[in-house]
């Protein structure tokens, strides 16, 4: 402790060095934490996006994409299904719901989800979460639409407003709905997750726009029907994109999975939201991987930076060392006071990193929930990021060992000969 | 083993405070002798000056006495203690419990106070600590009652830096560091140099005086020949030891 304290001394002796030093392994660990929270805030958030879902139904296709285009709304669907087998499925004996999703249309870059009430009684996130509106409720009618909440923020949108659909991805005014607007009855609760950015109607309501469309193209001229007239017409749909599946019991997933897969009049395909989930994140893993070793890597430079400070200093104080030996230092002591300096160095390091941190995540914890829909909870250290930091405190200590034992020669062989 | 107690062997004055015999010293195999001293002895309550110019030896002396150095051959006793025979970790107790030093100059601990500095003994023996609280309420007091006896007595000039103070300021810090709790011995190697010539001997006057009051035996060791009327013995180093390389440093 007598050591720690004069080490202390000695460093703040040298505190525009000590300073420097410490800010390169403070900026270090703030970068290695941070890097570490925002991978696993960026996983749970991915991981809660969807939960409750035992089974997604959709036309043949790979595991990701499927997952991508109905659960993250990135991407498109070769294929659709057919109303008809979409019926077969929902008839199954052992499924309890289904929430069908008719994808294919946007609003200002935000996608347009055609499904039907299930998708506000029986969706679920995070932990068992259901959808929850902030305002207003599900559509009622043919021509209502309920957005998400960060289209209602970045767009305006209030309760009553109209709503013009886009056909496609892309927003291009050939191709809008604009003779069948949408008002808006509901805005959703923020979760977190892609259902923000997104709007919902009904899958009536996406056959009602396209009733007068041939070949995905819009109609002719003279040919299309006004929005009241839609409302008459049979709005049954012919095909969804994509469909949600709860079952009875979860013990069936297998078995209905192998009965969508073998379905004979169609192919479609059934995944398991979370073996998907797990396969899409070792595709984002490596970019993930790699952005912790570039921070490891950082922190070993910030390291260097205190060994070379330590290393640099040692001649100068080497007068310093012989005094200490002749008022009764050992070698052993000497050895000791550069350790402690190390460590004294590392272990505020390390503290000021951590405060950094929590200050960043303080004040740009609103952005990143905006803009990445990731959700960095204010909690403290998990026993994970503790461990880094006791690995990094550690390695500093490692990294001491060096410039420690180098001043315990120089103290051994000047003994108390001082040369200035 | 502290390397506490002085023994005595038989047959030997228990007043030695310093007993060479027969002592030789190279720094590297095959590298010349520095010293070969057939014998040196030091008494209690001695004050000595070894006068020995650059080169004879002086400081391999004074490194072989604290014990950072072993000798190549023969004995080198202090307060009874054949440092010798004692392994470094022993030699290292022992200096911090017995002996107190004061150098040429730059003496402090830059980035330490003036009563930190004078403390530092304390904090490597327990020895030096118990002694200095044995007349004092608290180690400050007996750091501040020393430098008031070394006329370090202005308050101002205690909370200065340590390294903005004057150079026989400096000096009479380090002379309270090496007198802090009362060592046996004291080796204050040139700690008037850097000094006015006026000052000199007030210095060493003072040194005298608190000396006799810790019951300390003083080792002077200067290449001044004009400071030694102050002492009651002299030694010439160039005279004792007998090694050619410091009979080439007199010729």
């Amino acid at each position: 402790m007598q050591l720690l304290i004069l080490a202390w001394k000695s460093l703040l002796n040298r505190r525009a060095t000590a300073l420097l030093t410490l800010l390169s392994i403070s900026f270090s660990v703030l970068l290695l934490v941070g890097v570490e929270r925002l991978r696993t805030e960026a996983r749970e958030s991915f991981a809660n996006t969807i939960s409750g879902t035992d089974l997604i139904l959709g036309a043949r296709s790979g595991a990701v994409q499927l997952l991508l285009y109905s659960v993250f709304h990135i991407g498109d669907a070769t294929n659709n299904i057919s109303w008809k087998s979409y019926q077969d499925i929902a008839a199954m004996p052992r499924v309890d719901w289904i929430i069908p999703l008719a994808l294919g249309d946007s609003h200002r870059g935000f996608r347009v989800i055609g499904t039907d009430q299930g998708y506000f009684t029986h969706y679920r996130y995070g932990q068992n979460q259901s959808l929850a509106f902030a305002r207003g409720g599900p559509f009622q009618d043919l021509y209502d639409v309920v957005v998400g909440a960060e289209v209602a923020k970045s767009l305006g949108y209030r309760l009553g407003d109209a709503v013009v659909v886009a056909h496609g991805a892309s927003d291009v005014s050939f191709a809008r709905h604009a003779d069948k607007p949408f008002r808006v009855v509901g805005i959703l609760e923020r979760s977190g997750t892609p259902l923000d950015r997104a709007l919902y109607v009904s899958l009536q309501a996406i056959e009602a726009i396209h009733v007068d469309w041939r070949n995905g193209g819009p109609p002719p001229p003279g040919q299309s029907i006004p929005a009241g007239q839609a409302r008459e017409m049979d709005l049954t749909p012919r095909a969804i994109t994509a469909a949600l599946i709860g079952l009875k019991a979860r013990i069936a997933t297998f078995q209905v999975q192998r009965r969508i897969n073998e379905y004979p009049e169609e192919p479609l395909t059934a995944i398991l939201p979370g073996v998907a989930l797990s396969q899409l994140w070792g595709l984002v893993g490596v970019a993930e991987n790699a952005l912790l070793l570039v921070s490891v890597c950082v922190v070993i430079v910030g390291l260097i930076g205190m060994l070379t400070a330590l290393l640099s200093s040692l001649n100068e104080r080497r007068r310093e060392m012989a005094i200490l030996r002749s008022v009764g230092a050992r070698p052993a002591h000497v050895f000791a006071l550069i350790m402690g300096e190390a460590f004294a160095l590392t272990t505020t390091g390390v503290l000021t990193g951590v405060a950094l941190l929590y200050a960043v995540l303080f004040s740009t914890r609103q952005l990143i929930e905006y803009r990445f829909g990731i959700h960095l909870a204010q909690t403290g250290l998990s026993a994970h990021e503790l461990m880094l930091l006791g690995l990094v405190l550690l390695a500093g200590l490692l990294v001491g060992i060096l410039p420690s034992y180098r001043a315990y020669r120089l103290s051994l062989a000047d003994g108390l000969s001082i040369r200035v | 083993m502290e390397g506490a107690v002085p023994k005595h062997a038989p047959g030997q004055s228990p007043d030695n405070v310093i007993r060479i015999r027969d002592l030789t010293f190279r720094w590297k195999l095959g590298m010349p002798q520095v010293l070969d001293l057939p014998s040196l002895v030091i008494d209690r309550g001695e004050r000595i000056f070894i006068e020995g110019a650059s080169g004879s030896g002086k400081s391999t002396l004074l490194s072989l006495l604290a014990g950072v150095i072993l000798p190549e051959r023969g004995e080198i006793q202090v307060l009874g203690e054949r440092l010798d025979r004692l392994g470094s970790v022993q030699r290292d107790h022992f200096r911090a419990h017995h002996i107190g030093f004061v150098f040429q100059m730059f003496n402090l601990i830059p980035y330490l106070s003036v009563v930190e500095n004078v403390l530092l003994p304390c904090r490597f023996s327990d020895q030096r600590r118990l002694r200095a609280l044995r007349d004092a309420d608290s180690l400050e007091a007996e750091a501040l009652r020393l430098l008031r006896q070394l006329d370090m007595t202005d308050a101002t000039l205690l909370r200065r830096p340590v390294t903005s103070l004057s150079v026989g300021q400096q000096q009479r810090v380090a002379a309270a560091r090496a007198l802090i709790g009362a060592p046996a011995l004291l080796i204050a190697d040139e700690p008037t140099s850097s000094l006015d010539s006026d000052r000199r001997e007030s210095f060493i006057r003072l040194l005298f005086d608190e000396c006799a009051r810790a019951g300390s035996t003083l080792v002077f060791v200067s290449h001044d020949a004009s400071l030694e009327p102050l002492f009651n013995r002299t030694v010439r180093l160039s005279e004792i030891n007998r090694s050619a390389v410091a009979r080439r440093a007199e010729a």
